[in-house]
């Protein structure tokens, strides 16, 4: 058995568009023809313009559009605002654009024939320019223009030999029918690539989905991909790969907020990781992703923020309040907003826009605010949060999401918790005591670090946010004027302390002072006592010679007398 | 090509007409691709049929789109082959070996002979 690896690899032809080319590994078969079917308005044609367009102007293949159904005007002003160009390519001789017009009211059949007059005119077209693109659009057209299907089916067949044969890739859209993938069963000829285009209403949202039904010879992705017609052109999304062998960035990610970096242990976030900020209404939750904002668009790191409920020059204005000019970083292009209602498109597609934004501006640091905004079945919904973070995170982005939901839930009255998902999570609160409420903050989790296990209050003021100890005694955590007052009862206790202590001790000096003076007056007394002592002491040593010396006296007069 | 532009807003089966004017005048082009059977069958069924039912005001014009795929698509030829009626307008595409008669009459609007008044 030959090794599936070693085996040569299908030829493939890039379409250009994004996506499309990365889950089937390359694009569309080399050489074959391709069947894109959909229903109306499932964007078969744009498929198939942006696959020529593509090729004319990327890859310089030229390409010929064989409408069944457009003029060629129309065509070309149907693409025409998505930046495509068809009559300078065409005049450029990079396209041709041949419209066949079949009307049946017009034909006549008289007899045997057959299509040989399609295969001139494609033939000539492919000729004339070197085209290595074909498309016909839609060539199911020709079973309302002639009566002998079983004709028509065998032509066909020749058709798409026809073109394997001449070495052309070619797409053939065709309208899907109801039971088979379209309405004349064209899968039956065209079967080396069937993409399917489906355009799904649920809960009056569309999605635009594409699925690559078979794909022969190639590996392919197999889901069902959303993708995007706009401004832009198509876009395929892979959004539904969700691995988990992503590389972690290294470094921090400094909040911008003194008090918060204080609470985690590396003073900051790992980059890269997802972090949730929970809190009901009002409790500053956008304001404190803008801080997180500014602070990451002043270290000229790329930021972009999808806001679901609030425009971004709301955010702008609001952010001002507390001295964030974020205006200015969207001035220098290094903050992005990205506004719009939840209910303007389906998760598919607001998926697939971020998928497409994310890989377009390659931001550093991502803020969704709020990812409760979001509706759908919590099924879909839990596997789009999912699929988000993953985006996110494969990217290395630190994203930050909101949500109104104190306990991280999705949903009320469900526990489908996205908190299991993100790497950290600060809660928001708001204290209700004493006839006010208090902004307050703690970390919950924060994967990797230690943090602070306490609650913190903030406080928004025109300055940014501040964060403040909560005042954590017997009688439980005090905040806001309740702070305030046990503290002032606080300072003012200490203040009685001080004083009483500087009285008493005032008193011991004024005592010990009294007692120094006592015992100056004392030595005084001693040194007195001693003076008279000596005095006294000399005196009678005084009297003690005068006395003997009388006595000589006596004795000598005595003496004399005998 | 004939100058007869101001036929074109005439129907041209009009009974009524002034049959010297030049009005019932067939162009007729015939679209083939090489010298297939079909192609032969069908300039042979289309030669016969004029003669028979429109001596002496028509004329045919064949195209080998072999030798002219450019042609191809002026005249929005899918089928091989097929008989396109230039005049009197408005135009008409009949397609296939003309065998069928009866269809070829009334693709080219033509009464048969026994019709006529």
């Amino acid at each position: 058995m030959p090794d599936p690896q070693a085996a040569p690899t299908l030829p493939k032809v890039a379409t250009g568009i994004t996506g499309f080319d990365d889950l089937t590994y390359g694009g569309l078969p080399a050489g074959r023809p391709t069947l894109v079917c959909g229903a109306a308005g499932c964007g078969k044609t744009l498929f198939a313009t942006t696959f020529l367009v593509n090729g004319a102007t990327r890859y310089g293949e030229p390409g010929v559009f064989m409408s069944f159904e457009e003029r060629a005007e129309d065509l070309a002003a149907n693409v025409a605002s998505l930046g495509y160009d068809l009559d300078g390519l065409v005049a450029a001789g990079h396209l041709a654009i041949d419209h066949v017009r079949v009307e049946r009211s017009e034909i006549e059949e008289t007899g045997e024939y057959d299509l040989e007059g399609l295969f001139i005119r494609l033939g000539f077209a492919v000729d004339s320019i070197g085209a290595k693109r074909v498309v016909l659009d839609t060539i199911e057209t020709l079973f309302a223009g002639f009566t002998d299907p079983t004709l028509l089916r065998a032509e066909l067949r020749r058709l798409f030999g026809w073109i394997k044969d001449r070495g052309l890739t070619a797409i053939i859209t065709g309208e899907r029918g109801d039971g088979p993938l379209t309405r004349q069963g064209l899968e039956e000829y065209v079967s080396d690539c069937v993409v399917l285009l489906d355009n799904r209403v649920e809960d009056q949202i569309t999605t635009r989905r594409l699925r690559v039904v078979k794909y022969r010879g190639s590996a392919h992705g197999t889901n069902e991909y959303p993708f995007l017609i706009d401004q832009a052109g198509l876009s395929v999304l892979p959004v539904t790969s969700a691995d988990l062998d992503y590389a972690v960035p290294d470094g921090l990610l400094s909040t911008g907020i003194a008090g918060l970096d204080g609470m985690l242990g590396p003073r900051g976030f790992h980059r890269g990781s997802g972090i949730l900020i929970s809190g009901e209404a009002g409790t500053g939750k956008s304001m404190l992703a803008a801080s997180i904002l500014d602070a990451a668009c002043r270290r000229g790191e790329r930021c972009m923020a999808f806001v679901f409920e609030e425009s971004g020059a709301q955010i702008i204005r609001n952010a001002r309040s507390i001295g964030l000019d974020l205006g200015a970083h969207v001035a220098s292009g290094r903050l992005r907003f990205e506004a719009a209602r939840p209910s303007l498109f389906g998760l598919e597609t607001h998926l697939a826009r971020m998928h497409r934004d994310l890989d377009q501006f390659r931001p550093d640091v991502v803020v969704i605010d709020p990812i409760s905004a979001l509706r759908g079945p919590s099924g879909e919904l839990q596997a789009t949060l999912l699929r988000m973070i993953d985006l996110i995170k494969v990217r290395g982005i630190t994203a930050i999401f909101t949500t109104l939901r104190g306990d991280g839930s999705l949903i009320e009255d469900n526990d489908l918790g996205v908190s299991s998902l993100m790497d950290a999570w600060i809660k928001l609160q708001n204290m209700e005591a004493n006839g006010e409420r208090t902004r307050t903050l703690y970390v919950i989790k924060a994967r990797g670090m230690s943090h602070s296990n306490q609650i913190r209050e903030f406080l928004m003021s025109s300055g940014g946010i501040q964060l403040v100890d909560a005042y954590i005694g017997p009688s439980g955590v005090l905040t806001g004027t309740a702070r305030l007052v046990q503290e002032a009862q606080e300072r003012a206790a200490a203040q009685q302390h001080r004083d009483a202590t500087e009285r008493r001790l005032r008193d011991m000096a004024r005592r010990r002072s009294a007692l120094e003076r006592q015992i100056e007056e004392l030595r005084a007394g001693l040194e007195a006592a001693v003076d008279e002592e000596e005095s006294l002491r000399a005196e009678d040593t005084a009297r003690g010679v005068t006395l003997e010396a009388e006595q000589q006296a006596l004795i000598a007069r005595r003496s004399a007398a005998e | 090509m004939s100058d007869t532009t101001s036929d074109g807003q005439a129907p041209e089966a009009d009974p009524d007409r002034d049959p010297d004017r030049d009005a019932g005048h067939y162009h007729l082009r015939l679209y083939v691709a090489g010298q297939t059977a079909k192609s032969v069958a069908a300039l042979t069924n289309l030669k016969r049929f004029c003669e028979e039912h429109l001596a002496g005001h028509y004329d045919i014009e064949v195209i080998d789109l072999m030798q002219n795929p450019q042609l191809a698509a002026g005249d929005q030829i899918l089928a091989i082959p097929t008989l396109v009626r230039r005049l009197p307008s408005p135009l008409k595409r009949i397609i296939g070996d003309l065998s069928n008669t009866e269809k070829v009459l009334v693709g080219l609007d033509i009464r048969p002979k026994a019709d006529r008044p």
